[in-house]
């Protein structure tokens, strides 16, 4: 499903060059759970940036479902984005004006799908992430749980095959926390590529696949099958 | 995006900026105001100068001693002429010229008139009964001049409606008599309303018959030969036949000068209109000076909701769509702007209208659109920059990290 190739990705700061990626190659399969970590500016986000096709690598290849996509224009990534890419933040990114309904319905409004069809979609999400009580309200009358779900809704509501999710209980606490995660992983086993950077040891040793990064590089690749799959058992019931 | 969900996301953005979308959107309305109401002033003032023309008529043509080599101006108020035009000049023209509806000979002069103990000094016109029909002069009470032939003099007079005022206050004028110089004239009618023409007050002036008035006066010449051309006459070749049948009368000499109100009213009419569109454009500078206004708040806006834009973008917004949610933004603003500035305007005019009740004030419909196309075109030239900004931003730049 994504395959990087030598990819590097350098910024450029005053006269000094930082090298937010060095010569990365990555494959990540359909379905996969991935968390990436690693200490500040090791470029877990610019790797993030550069999957969810939000940034340009410098040099090397991009692959997302098999095709290239370095020489696409702004057109066309935006139209990958939309339809194939979630992004999970975590500060939530809502817009305030709008209620939990219209910020999941942003995406559906953007892609210029029919309102009828909008509502339907949309109200589905909601209920699936259990915050349908809470659709007319705004952002700022929501917990930080409910509105990274509302988020989540929103990354989810285009059914895309990818989701990036960058420190998505970074800033909410424990038990919040825990509650968001077993959604993202709920929909990681409904099929959904999942990908999780952050810096909390304990989310990123749930996932299946663990990818460590230093100064611009890959520098660790373990899968932990068992650990995994046993967290992942229990995770519903933990959650709630 | 759909135009409908367009509308409502940008309606909720400004909703959010109340302050700011109020402050542009005054901008906007008193740059279309402004035009509106300037406008509604020139062509007010325009029509009120055409319609103190139309005592007239267009129909109208007058003759007076004198050449006046530049046509179109105004025609000198006193000719410094070779040769008289004389009464039986006049009275040859009425006979032999075709197309002549109603002619009137003018004699005009300055004298005091008394009544009692009461003195005023007047215009004094000698002139005949169709000089009422020549410049729509209407009868308030008693009659007219008499239509008697015109080289007899009769001592009676006719007196503006202000004269009658001074001269007489409520009582009443018919039947009396009144005193010019060392004639003694009977009063047999008053003007009605204000009587105001080419500059001339003629409430105040007294109508004698024109053989009286050469008496008075101890003249032979005419000041002017007014005259009416016959309904479906065309005035231009009239004008040169009369030219030509006085060139006869006057052993070859082209000495007078025919002119038609018509001429004047023209240039008058053209003068107004350039007037008016120079003061509408100024009126206009306004309009741009509130699409630099927009164009900072729409800057202000994208700086403000860089964050979003950035959100939008990793939603998959393409740059076409963000630069359409800040022009719609602007056009929105534009747009409600107009609508307010043209109320207001019409309110303004309005207001005019009932101070001066005297002068026409009308908002042309080609004013109001073209003041609304203008802040429209203004809005979203000036947004185009400030929203191009906003869609040209690097998503991940945009966004932020937090």
């Amino acid at each position: 499903m994504i395959e990087l190739r030598a990819l590097s990705r350098t910024f450029r700061l005053g006269d000094s060059e930082v090298h937010a990626l060095r010569e990365v190659n990555l494959g990540i399969g359909r379905g996969e759970y991935v968390s990436v970590m690693g200490p500040s500016g090791s470029g877990k986000s610019t790797l993030l940036n550069i999957l969810g096709l939000l940034d340009r690598p410098d040099s090397g290849e991009y692959l997302l479902n098999g095709a290239p996509t370095a020489g696409l224009g702004e057109e066309a990534r935006a139209r990958l984005r939309r339809e194939h890419v979630g992004f999970v933040f975590q500060s939530y990114h809502l817009v305030s004006r709008l209620t939990a309904r219209e910020n999941i319905e942003l995406p559906l409004m953007l892609a210029g799908s029919p309102p009828r069809e909008r509502q339907r979609t949309v109200g589905a999400v909601l209920e699936r992430l259990g915050i349908a009580d809470r659709a007319g309200h705004l952002p700022n009358q929501l917990s930080g749980g409910e509105r990274q779900r509302v988020a989540i809704g929103r990354s989810i509501v285009m059914k895309p095959d990818l989701l990036l999710a960058d420190e998505p209980t970074g800033n909410l606490d424990s038990r919040a926390g825990a509650e968001v995660t077993a959604l993202l992983e709920e929909l990681n086993r409904d099929g959904i590529t999942l990908l999780v950077v952050t810096h909390d040891a304990t989310l990123g040793r749930r996932a299946a696949r663990h990818l460590s990064m230093l100064d611009g590089a890959i520098s660790g690749d373990a899968l932990a099958a068992d650990t995994a799959s046993a967290a992942r058992a229990q995770s519903p019931d933990a959650a709630r | 995006m759909r135009p409908a969900d367009l509308l409502r996301f940008t309606l909720l953005a400004l909703r959010r900026q109340r302050f700011r979308s109020l402050m542009q959107l005054l901008s906007v309305a008193i740059g279309v105001a402004s035009v509106v109401v300037l406008v509604a002033l020139g062509e007010g003032a325009r029509r009120y100068v055409l319609g103190e023309f139309s005592f007239i008529g267009k129909d109208t043509v007058v003759m007076f001693p004198g050449r006046k080599s530049t046509t179109g101006g105004m025609p000198p108020v006193t000719g410094v002429a070779a040769r008289d035009i004389t009464l039986a000049d006049m009275l040859t023209i009425q006979r032999t010229v075709a197309g002549i509806e109603s002619i009137a000979p003018v004699v005009v002069g300055n004298a005091p008139v008394s009544h009692a103990s009461l003195e005023r000094d007047s215009t004094v016109i000698g002139t005949s009964a169709d000089f009422f029909a020549v410049r729509k002069l209407r009868i308030a009470q008693g009659s007219m001049l008499p239509a008697l032939a015109l080289d007899i003099g009769t001592p009676v007079a006719v007196i503006g409606q202000k004269l009658k005022q001074e001269l007489f206050g409520n009582r009443r004028a018919i039947g009396q008599w009144v005193r010019l110089r060392d004639y003694r004239f009977r009063v047999i009618g008053v003007l009605e309303g204000r009587g105001d023409s080419f500059g001339m007050d003629l409430s105040e002036a007294i109508f004698i018959p024109v053989a009286s008035a050469q008496a008075v006066f101890n003249t032979n010449g005419l000041f002017r030969v007014v005259l009416k051309a016959r309904e479906g006459v065309a005035v231009e070749p009239l004008k040169n036949e009369l030219l030509a049948r006085m060139k006869e009368l006057h052993e070859g000499e082209e000495d007078v000068t025919v002119t038609s109100p018509d001429a004047m009213i023209s240039t008058f009419d053209g003068v107004l209109r350039v007037l008016t569109l120079g003061v509408s454009g100024i009126a206009a500078i306004s309009l741009v000076v509130a699409g630099i206004l927009v164009m900072n708040l729409t800057l202000m806006s994208v700086s403000q909701r860089t964050p979003e834009i950035g959100l939008l973008k990793a939603l998959g917004a393409t740059d076409v769509q963000v630069r359409a949610i800040f022009l719609a933004e602007a056009g929105l603003l534009a747009s409600a702007g107009a609508l307010a500035g043209m109320l207001g305007g019409r309110v303004a005019i309005a207001l005019l209208a009932a101070l001066y009740p005297a002068v026409p004030f009308s908002s042309p419909l080609w004013a109001l659109a073209a003041a609304s196309a203008l802040a429209l075109a203004t809005a979203l030239l000036f947004a185009w920059l400030p929203a191009g900004k906003a869609a040209r931003l690097e998503p991940v730049l945009a966004l932020g990290r937090r």
